[in-house]
C-alpha cells in the first residue's frame, strides 16, 4: 500500500508529506506547552473527522449525529474504569463495540426503511439527541452533573491506564491519526472503497450493477462509528470529565464535522487539513477578541469564516491548496 | 391527581402546540419550495422574540401588535438572505447548505448575544397573570390570545398559498422546478419570496412566543430541533401537517411533563420522530418523497 502511495504521488508531495510527518513526530520538543495543547485538538479533530469523512466523503451517508459516537466510546470506557477498574487499553473494545453496535442500529433502521439525505441526517440527530437526554437520567453515569475520571499521578506515563502528560496524549492521538489516515487511504482504494464510490456517486446506478448496497453501507457506518468510539475513549481520558450537557450535543457532531467539510470531504488529507486551519483559527480569534471583554464577537467571525469558505471554496481547501501547492503527479493530472 | 389536572394541563399544551405549528411552517414552506432544511431556524425566531422585545421595552407595543412588524422585519431579512447568500449554495450537496445555514445561525447567536447579552429576558404584559375559566377549565389568557394569534396567521399563511396567483405560483415551484421556469414564472424572485414568507411565519411565532417564555441567545437550537420534530411527524412540505405536527408535539409535551418527568418530555419527542420515521418517513400528511 505504501509503496502504490509513492508510486503515484509527486516527489513534491511526498517531500511535504515528509516534512510535516516529521515536523509533527518532533513537534513535543519544538514547542511550548500552549501550543501543544493546541496541537492535541488538532489531531483529535483530524481523527474523528477522518471517521465521519469515510461515511460521507466515501460511502456517502451524510450522519449529523456522530457526537453520539464519542459519548458512547467515552462514557463507555470510562465507566469501566471509574466503576470497575478497567483499564481503557482493555475497555477501548467494548467502547467500539457500544458505538458499532449504535451506528449499526441506525443504519439499519435508516437503510432499511430507506430514509436518505436530509431525514437520514435528522435520524442520525434524533438518535444523538435521544440517548443524550437519557444519560442525562442515569445517575449511574452521573446524569446531568457529569462524570468525571479520577487524576493521579501525572508524573509517570501510564499508557495502558492512557494516565500521563500532554506529550504522552499528544502521541497517543497522534499514532490514531495516523493509523486512521493509513486505514483510510487503504480502504479507499480497495474493492469496498470502490464499491462505497460507486454508492456515493449514484445509488440506482449502483445497485443495477449488482453492489450490495445494505451491506456496504452497513460496512461503512460500522468503520466509522467504531473509529469515532475509539477518539471517544482518548476524549474521556484527555479531559477527564463528561457532561451529557455537551457531549451529545448537535454542536458537537458540527465540530466534528467541520474540518472534514472546511478541508474537503471524500479527500483523504482533507479532514487533516481542515482541523489544522479550524483549531488555531478558533484560537487566533480568542486572541484577538480577547480585548473587546463583548461576548459572542469571536463566534460571530468563527461562523463568518465558516459561511465564506462553504461559498467561495465549496469543495474544500485540500483541492485548491492541492493545485496550488503544485502537488499532483506529472503523468496523471487527476487524482 | 385528577381528569381535570391532565384536561387543563392537555389545552394549555394544545394552546402552546398552535405556535410551535407556526414556527414549524416556516421550516416547511421553505424546507417543501426551495429543498433547503433551515438550520438556522431556531435561531431566527429567537432574533423575532429579541426584536419584540425591543419594542415593548423602548415603546410599549404589546407583542400582538408588533407581530406585524415583526414578520415584516423577518420577511425583509429572509428575502434578502435567500437572494443574495443561500441562493448560491443550491447546487451544493446537503452537507454543504448544512454548514452554511448552522454558520448563519451561530452568527445570528452571536450577534444576539453582542446585543443583548446572555440573560433570559421576558416582556411581561399586564395581563400577564389573568385567566379564563370555563367550566373546571382554567387556562391563562396570555395562553389563550397567543394561540388565536397563532391560528389566524396561519389561517392567513393558507389562504395565501391556495387563493392568490403569487401562493400558486411558489406551490408551482415547489411541485416542479423545470416546468416553473419553463411557464416563465420568475423563480429566483418567487424563491426569496418563500424564504421571506418562511422567516416572516418565524418572526410572528416569535413575538407570540414571548407572551409565554423568556427569551435568550441560546433559546434557538432546542426551537430548530423541535420545528424538526413536529415537521417530520407532520410531513416535510405540507403546511396543515406542520400545524397537526405542532398540536400533538404541544399536547403530548405537555403532559409527558406531568406524568414523567419536565425534563424527559423532549426525550419522549426524539422518541416520537423516531417511530415516525420508521413507520411513516413521509410523515402523517405528507406526499410520498419523490
Amino acid at each position: 500500500m505504501i509503496a502504490r502511495i509513492i508510486e503515484s504521488a509527486s516527489p513534491r508531495a511526498l517531500a511535504l508529506l515528509a516534512v510535516v510527518t516529521l515536523a509533527l513526530l518532533v513537534a513535543p520538543w519544538l514547542v511550548d506547552s500552549y501550543v501543544l495543547s493546541v496541537l492535541i485538538i488538532v489531531l483529535y479533530f483530524a481523527y474523528v473527522g477522518q471517521a465521519w469523512n469515510l461515511m460521507l466523503g466515501f460511502a456517502g451517508q451524510l450522519s449529523l449525529g456522530h457526537a453520539l459516537f464519542v459519548s458512547l466510546g467515552a462514557y463507555t470506557s470510562a465507566a469501566l474504569f471509574i466503576k470497575f477498574g478497567v483499564p481503557p487499553i482493555i475497555g477501548v473494545f467494548a467502547a467500539i463495540a457500544m458505538a458499532v453496535v449504535a451506528g449499526c442500529l441506525i443504519g439499519y433502521l435508516g437503510f432499511r426503511f430507506s430514509i436518505r439525505g436530509v431525514y437520514f441526517a435528522l435520524l442520525t440527530i434524533a438518535f444523538a439527541e435521544f440517548t443524550g437526554i437519557i444519560v442525562d437520567h442515569i445517575s449511574w453515569l452521573g446524569a446531568s452533573s457529569g462524570l468525571f475520571l479520577p487524576v493521579k499521578n501525572q508524573q509517570s506515563n501510564d499508557l495502558l491506564n492512557l494516565r500521563g502528560s500532554p506529550t504522552m496524549f499528544y502521541y497517543v492521538i497522534l499514532a490514531l491519526t495516523g493509523l486512521a489516515f493509513a486505514l483510510c487511504s487503504w480502504l479507499l482504494n480497495s474493492k469496498l472503497g470502490l464499491y462505497w464510490q460507486a454508492i456515493r456517486e449514484d445509488q440506482e446506478a449502483a445497485e443495477a450493477s449488482g453492489v450490495p448496497l445494505f451491506r456496504y453501507k452497513m460496512i461503512a457506518v460500522a468503520i466509522s462509528s467504531g473509529l469515532t468510539g475509539i477518539g471517544g475513549v482518548w476524549y474521556a481520558f484527555y479531559y477527564n470529565n463528561l457532561f451529557p450537557e455537551t457531549m451529545f450535543k448537535t454542536s458537537q457532531s458540527v465540530e466534528i464535522i467541520l474540518g472534514s467539510v472546511v478541508g474537503g470531504v471524500g479527500t483523504l488529507f482533507g479532514p487533516i487539513l481542515g482541523a489544522f486551519v479550524l483549531t488555531p483559527l478558533g484560537e487566533v480569534l480568542t486572541a484577538a477578541t480577547d480585548g473587546m471583554h463583548l461576548d459572542g464577537v469571536k463566534s460571530f467571525f468563527w461562523g463568518f469564516c465558516v459561511a465564506a469558505i462553504v461559498l467561495f471554496r465549496p469543495q474544500g481547501l485540500w483541492p485548491w491548496i492541492y493545485n496550488v501547492l503544485g502537488l499532483a503527479p506529472k503523468k496523471e493530472g487527476k487524482r | 391527581m385528577s381528569g381535570g389536572l391532565y384536561l387543563n394541563v392537555a389545552v394549555s399544551g394544545l394552546l402552546t402546540g398552535l405556535i410551535y405549528g407556526l414556527s414549524a411552517l416556516g421550516l416547511s414552506v421553505i424546507f417543501g419550495v426551495i429543498r433547503i432544511v433551515n438550520f438556522a431556524h431556531g435561531e431566527m425566531m429567537v432574533l423575532g422574540m429579541f426584536a419584540t422585545l425591543v419594542l415593548f421595552r423602548a415603546l410599549g407595543i404589546d407583542p400582538l401588535l408588533s407581530l406585524p412588524l415583526v414578520a415584516a422585519a423577518l420577511f425583509a431579512f429572509g428575502y434578502l438572505l435567500q437572494d443574495l447568500v443561500v441562493r448560491r449554495v443550491a447546487h451544493l450537496a446537503d452537507h454543504m447548505q448544512f454548514l452554511l445555514m448552522a454558520s448563519i445561525a451561530v452568527m445570528l447567536i452571536s450577534v444576539c448575544l453582542m446585543l443583548f447579552g446572555p440573560d433570559a429576558q421576558n416582556a411581561q404584559v399586564s395581563y400577564g397573570f389573568d385567566s379564563f375559566a370555563i367550566g373546571p377549565l382554567l387556562v391563562d389568557k396570555v395562553r389563550v390570545y397567543a394561540g388565536a394569534a397563532a391560528l389566524v396567521v396561519s389561517g392567513l399563511l393558507f389562504a395565501f398559498f391556495h387563493y392568490t396567483p403569487t401562493g400558486k405560483a411558489i406551490r408551482a415551484c415547489g411541485d416542479n422546478y423545470t416546468g416553473a421556469l419553463v411557464v416563465g414564472l420568475n423563480v429566483r424572485r418567487l424563491y426569496a419570496l418563500t424564504f421571506g414568507i418562511g422567516t416572516a411565519c418565524l418572526g410572528a411565532a416569535g413575538a407570540i412566543m414571548l407572551l409565554l417564555v423568556d427569551v435568550h441567545p441560546y433559546l434557538g437550537p432546542s426551537y430548530t430541533l423541535l420545528a424538526f420534530i413536529i415537521v417530520i411527524i407532520g410531513g416535510m412540505g405540507s403546511l396543515p401537517g406542520a400545524l397537526l405536527g405542532g398540536i400533538l408535539i404541544g399536547v403530548s409535551e405537555a403532559l409527558a411533563g406531568v406524568i414523567l418527568q419536565p425534563s424527559l418530555k423532549s426525550a419522549f419527542s426524539f422518541g416520537l420522530l423516531i417511530l415516525v420515521l420508521l413507520v411513516r418517513p413521509q410523515g402523517l400528511l405528507g406526499k410520498v418523497a419523490r
